[in-house]
């Protein structure tokens, strides 16, 4: 797992204001015969992003170039089905740090989180908001604050507080790892192992 | 005491510690890995110089990528048999159990599981794959996890999660003739959609439930992934016991008797207290079909396609750009509309159940000439057995080949996909844009359905091929 630490972040965001996105979107099935984490944010969102023909799809928003920066505005129930991690390494090989919708699935969640990729819940009335002000202008800021857990649409001054759970956010703030944890709790896995009578 | 849930009580003992405002620190008693999402989580390992910390808890088998016809060449696709052979590679280094390619205990991971009786009741299993909802069948928590987890389980038998909320389904009343477990949870998807259920865990109870074969089971809980519950458990019961007993040889259990004892306190408190309590009339369901391009998209399949989506949205572009994927407009009927290929398989449906149900349809008729067919055993088990009780051969004469075993067409990361633009009646679980392949149109359904679209060339009720008196599988 890639330790990264996330604090603040003020960027220009780019809308992909779809319901349901699923990770064989994200991501599709083809491109998961990598062994490596690396490189999946070219295949990232490849179906849309390229023809058939295997040509760029002029329409897709990150073939715009008047859309670019760090935060996807996604739309509600966004990285539903399949568990694979492959979908948050595309989106961060990309070069995404955080993801804003009103809803996520899961999994998604959990695999965001354990890799430095920030997601963020907000109303879907301020999602629906900052779509529309990003649509009308690409240079639409906004700034996120992990610490106070603050995010904030910079032309108009919306501000909102989001929700994270406090060990993920400590672990994002520090760059700390899961497994540096479970491994210094050893010796209590060793003993809740001797205390249970487990199924071989 | 409290009174608890199935969940809380099993969840509750497996907990090693709980974080202050956070996760907890949850003990795996079973990790099923694959060659797709582990190659990774060994990497890590390598990485930090620690070894796997209980290598006989984690079971292994090669089953996304994996070639339906002569598996006993080598896999032409680079990038997957790298990834196959990572996969026994670091079986080997590590001493974990392979039942990899070619092994004749092969299959897809959530059928090997329960077949070879790693699945037990009150564990606690995950794997790096949605789809391990499945085990729920048999009375214990099992969900999907993503790859940086894996590398957690394999370096200290945890996970952290959250603790979801409980949701409780009951379906009580008689199920009709042709409709079985898929058409169940097809239906309850339609009825919450794909994303009813997130943040939940689900017991699924009632009347219709106990009445399903373990198999069945298997096809609820599988598919609660799709509603976006973690997952979803079915208490166990004798027929879950039955179902044990006839394994050879549990691996771990010496006196099955006395764990069985030990298995029948495994149920909800009758005063426990769910956080959604969600009930649904067995007797409304009718065999279901997908129309769009997420598992919430479903109708019976006599039915039309509605004019807007969940919330009345008919302007969604989402529900718009849905349907213009599939070639299909709002307010159409389905019933009719021609099919390309239909696919029997899937940790979903492809257990022998499943082969018997599309084989009763099939019995005496020959496949439509317009239909490709993939019809995929879920495991080496699945598939001897299709030839011993003559099935192999009734398919053959029917005009359909047997492959040999794999997730194949379900997620087309090997060669069985779905053309362009073609559609697909599937038994698998997912209908997402290009799941089968890229512009692949995917048509969910139970194996009874895809039968009848295999023998008619076109979406046909499934219940014009069974006779009244005829049994059917649940």
């Amino acid at each position: 797992m890639p330790k990264v630490k996330f604090d603040i972040l003020e960027s220009t965001c780019v809308p992909l204001p779809y319901e349901n996105v699923d990770t064989d979107q994200i991501i599709p099935a083809r491109f998961l015969s990598a062994t490596s984490r690396q490189g999946f944010g070219d295949n990232l969102f490849r179906d849309w992003r390229y023809a058939k023909t295997g040509e760029k799809n002029n329409e897709f928003i990150l073939n715009n170039p008047d859309f670019s920066g760090k935060i996807l505005v996604a739309g509600k129930n966004f990285g539903s089905g399949s568990s694979r991690e492959h979908a948050v390494w595309a989106i961060f090989d990309y070069g995404f740090k955080a993801v804003v919708s009103s809803f996520f699935a899961d999994i998604f969640m959990n695999n965001a989180l354990n890799n430095g990729l920030l997601p963020i819940v907000i109303s879907d009335d301020l999602l629906k908001k900052l779509t529309t002000l990003v649509q009308n202008n690409p240079n639409t800021k906004v700034k996120i604050d992990l610490e106070k857990q603050t995010f904030t649409i910079l032309s108009t001054g919306d501000s909102v507080k989001f929700a994270i759970n406090p060990y993920k956010k400590e672990c994002l703030l520090k760059g700390l790892d899961d497994i540096d944890f479970l491994l210094s709790i050893k010796s209590l896995i060793t003993g809740f192992e001797n205390n249970k009578s487990l199924t071989k | 005491m409290k009174s608890k849930t199935l969940f809380d009580k099993i969840w509750d003992s497996h907990v090693v510690r709980s974080i202050e405002d956070g996760p907890d620190v949850l003990y795996i008693d079973r990790h099923y890995i694959h060659e797709v999402t582990s190659p990774q989580a060994f990497n890590g390992l390598k990485e930090r110089g620690i070894p796997v910390f209980r290598p006989g808890k984690t079971i292994a088998t090669a089953d996304h990528n994996i070639p339906t016809k002569n598996q006993h060449l080598p896999i032409l696709d680079e990038l997957s048999r790298n990834q196959v052979e990572r996969l026994s590679e670091n079986c080997r280094k590590y001493g974990i159990e392979l039942f990899g390619l070619n092994h004749p205990k092969n299959g897809i991971v959530h059928v090997i599981g329960p077949e070879l009786g790693y699945t037990l009741p009150g564990m606690i299993i995950v794997c790096g794959d949605s789809h391990t909802s499945t085990h729920g069948a048999f009375g214990t928590i099992a969900f999907g996890i993503g790859t940086s987890e894996v590398e957690m389980v394999l370096a200290a038998q945890c996970v952290l999660q959250p603790k979801p909320k409980k949701m409780r389904i009951t379906l009580d009343g008689e199920l009709h003739k042709g409709v079985t477990s898929k058409d169940i949870i097809m239906y309850i998807i339609s009825e919450i959609s794909a994303s009813g259920a997130t943040g939940y865990f689900v017991e699924y109870c009632g009347s219709a439930i106990r009445s399903l074969s373990m198999e069945g089971r298997m096809t609820i809980c599988n598919m609660s992934i799709e509603m976006g519950a973690r997952g979803g458990l079915i208490a166990p019961d004798e027929t879950t016991f039955d179902y044990l007993k006839k394994i050879q040889a549990i691996p771990g259990i010496d006196d099955l008797k006395s764990s069985i004892n030990e298995w029948k306190k495994l149920r909800s408190d009758t005063d426990a207290v769910f956080d959604r309590d969600l009930k649904f009339d067995a007797g409304l369901i009718k065999p279901m079909i997908t129309y769009g391009t997420n598992p919430g998209m479903g109708m019976a399949i006599d039915d039309s396609i509605p004019l807007s989506d969940e919330n009345g949205n008919n302007a969604s572009s989402s529900f718009l750009k849905s349907l213009d994927y599939m070639g299909f407009k709002p307010g159409m009927k389905l019933l009719g509309h021609p099919v390309d290929f239909v696919f029997l398989g899937s940790c979903t449906n492809g257990r022998i159940e499943d082969f018997r149900a599309f084989a009763q349809v099939i019995k005496g008729r020959k496949k439509a000439e317009n239909i490709t067919a993939l019809i995929v055993p879920g495991s080496k088990k699945v598939e001897e057995q299709l030839a011993a009780e003559g099935l192999t051969e009734l398919y053959k004469s029917a005009g359909f080949e047997v492959r040999q075993p794999g997730c194949s067409s379900c997620l087309a990361m090997n060669e069985d996909k779905i053309p362009r633009g073609k559609y697909a009646v599937s038994t698998s679980n997912r209908n997402f844009e290009g799941r089968q392949g890229p512009g692949s149109r995917t048509l969910l359904a139970s194996p009874l359905t895809a039968a009848a679209a295999a023998i008619t060339g076109r979406i046909t009720d499934p219940r014009d091929f069974i006779n009244e008196n005829q049994k059917v599988k649940k």
